[in-house]
């Protein structure tokens, strides 16, 4: 008996659908096995507050500790450190529509 | 239902043929929307399982972080603050922190400089000794009992030694790190005690207290800024859903441009396949064989690029730590920390990443076929 393509198809897919189902059994196993407890130990017991993933400016460093002003941390309208800078969001509260800045006039009335 | 199965096993066969006699075409069709899926997959997997990574690790940051704000700027928080905070009930323990940065000309690096807390017998530090992290211990070449001289801000040599390297596996909170002494943090920035911490943390019994807690600070502290650990996971969780949004924007030119080629390739029926609806339709295939062939040519296409696109961008993201996106999506810096993500892949995602690639391209095959499948076959052959 020949193998016809429709065996080949199917067997093909069938071998990519146990791969993805051999992939989440390995996400389910190693994900949980691998909780990155050095990092979280050393969290607890320095007080770390940030990841080290951004170390060219204060703001980048330590995101959560930064000044309300950012990214105008050196001084008003001080150039952003780039790209990080242009990569991390602006705080929530930040522009017109956070109420922080508003249009011109509008403080007047 | 056996019958069925033939009849789909033959009809796969058919499409199949179909499919190979138009080998470069399909191919190109397979590898484009293949290489979509693992793009896609690669940025949707590395931002999750970075964002669930950051909850983890700082789930044990300081549940509270006191900030001393001098025209709006942060300060040095003095002695009078720790003991305003100290004795609000609910606070377990607070402690103020001295850690500051400094610019190492040698590596042209930013380092992290800070002091272990007291309490903390395990990197417990004589003057003129340091714990640093691996990242700067790259950066400096330097290993345990070698030497780490820094020029400091004030212009003094520190020659310190290093007593050991903190380990690798928290290379994602302590790649830029030097712990000092609390005397050498002093000296080195020319800081008397009078003046003070870099800021404050706090522990404090029930979570649930927090907010109480921090308004009854804020009454004695009305210069203070407050930090919350839920703050700081809201940091995290907001800049790397951000730099996923900002990746899968850029990438939506790429999306755009695969769902015009898909719905070209389909929609834009080559005269070769209208023939080949038309004869088959002549020799008495009804229209529902038709677009069930049609089916399967999509099926097979979809499911094959579908399934090969997620498996790989998986085994790029935590096998081989998202070699192709990392630098824009982890940051990038002098000293970086190397660190490999721990696997995770869950159903939502899966399914998000199958409807906004499988279902456009399924409906951009299925319309135009149907529409070609019933008109007259004389029509269509003409």
């Amino acid at each position: 008996m020949s193998i016809r393509k429709s065996d080949l198809a199917l067997g093909f897919l069938g071998l990519a659908a146990l791969s993805l189902l051999a992939v989440i059994a390995h996400a389910l196993i190693s994900g949980d096995a691998r909780h990155p407890a050095a990092a979280a130990r050393l969290v607890a017991e320095l007080g770390l507050t940030d990841l080290a993933l951004f170390t060219e400016a204060r703001y980048t460093r330590h995101p959560s500790q930064a000044d309300l002003n950012t990214p105008f941390q050196d001084h008003p309208m001080s150039f952003d450190h780039f790209p990080t800078g242009s990569l991390i969001a602006p705080p929530a509260r930040f522009g017109p529509t956070g109420g922080f800045a508003k249009t011109p006039g509008e403080g007047a009335r | 239902m056996k019958s069925w199965i033939a009849r789909q096993r033959y009809l796969i066969d058919f499409t199949l043929s179909s499919l190979l006699r138009r080998k470069v075409r399909n191919l190109i069709l397979f590898a484009v929307y293949a290489v979509s899926i693992f793009v896609l997959g690669s940025v949707m997997l590395f931002s999750h399982a970075i964002r669930r990574e950051a909850a983890q690790i700082l789930a044990s940051a300081p549940e509270i972080t006191i900030q001393k704000l001098v025209m709006g700027r942060h300060d040095l928080i003095g002695q009078d603050y720790l003991d305003a905070v100290k004795n609000i009930r609910g606070v377990r323990r607070a402690e103020g922190r001295l850690w500051g940065y400094f610019y190492d000309q040698a590596s042209r690096a930013n380092y992290t400089l800070m002091v272990p807390p007291p309490d903390d017998a395990a990197r417990a530090l004589a003057p003129g000794e340091t714990m640093i992290g691996a990242g700067v211990a790259r950066a400096r070449g330097a290993s345990q009992g070698s030497f780490l001289f820094l020029l400091s801000p004030t212009g003094k040599m520190f020659k310190l030694k290093v007593k050991s390297i903190l380990d690798s596996a928290s290379e994602l909170v302590s790649a830029d790190l030097v712990l000092v002494s609390a005397e050498d943090f002093r000296r080195f920035y020319r800081l008397d005690s009078a003046r003070g911490f870099t800021d404050l943390a706090l522990k404090v019994r029930n979570s649930r207290e927090i907010d109480t807690i921090i308004e009854k600070a804020s009454l004695k502290l009305p210069d203070a800024r407050f930090i919350t650990r839920r703050d700081i996971l809201r940091t995290y969780e907001s800049i790397f859903s951000w730099r996923e949004g900002l990746l899968l924007a850029l990438l939506g030119a790429s999306i755009i441009a695969f769902a015009i080629f898909a719905f070209d390739k389909a929609s834009g029926l080559s005269a070769e396949e209208r023939r080949e609806i038309g004869i088959l339709k002549a020799v008495g295939w009804e229209t529902g064989d038709v677009l069930a062939m049609k089916f399967w040519e999509g099926a097979l296409i979809s499911l094959a690029a579908f399934l090969s696109g997620v498996v790989l961008a998986y085994a790029h993201v935590f096998f081989f730590d998202a070699g192709l996106l990392a630098p824009v999506l982890k940051g990038w810096s002098v000293i970086y920390p190397q660190f490999s993500l721990a696997p995770h892949l869950d159903g939502l995602q899966i399914a998000t990443l199958a409807f906004f690639t499988v279902v456009p391209f399924s409906a951009a095959t299925i319309i135009p076929i149907w529409k070609a499948a019933i008109t007259d076959p004389d029509m269509v052959m003409r």
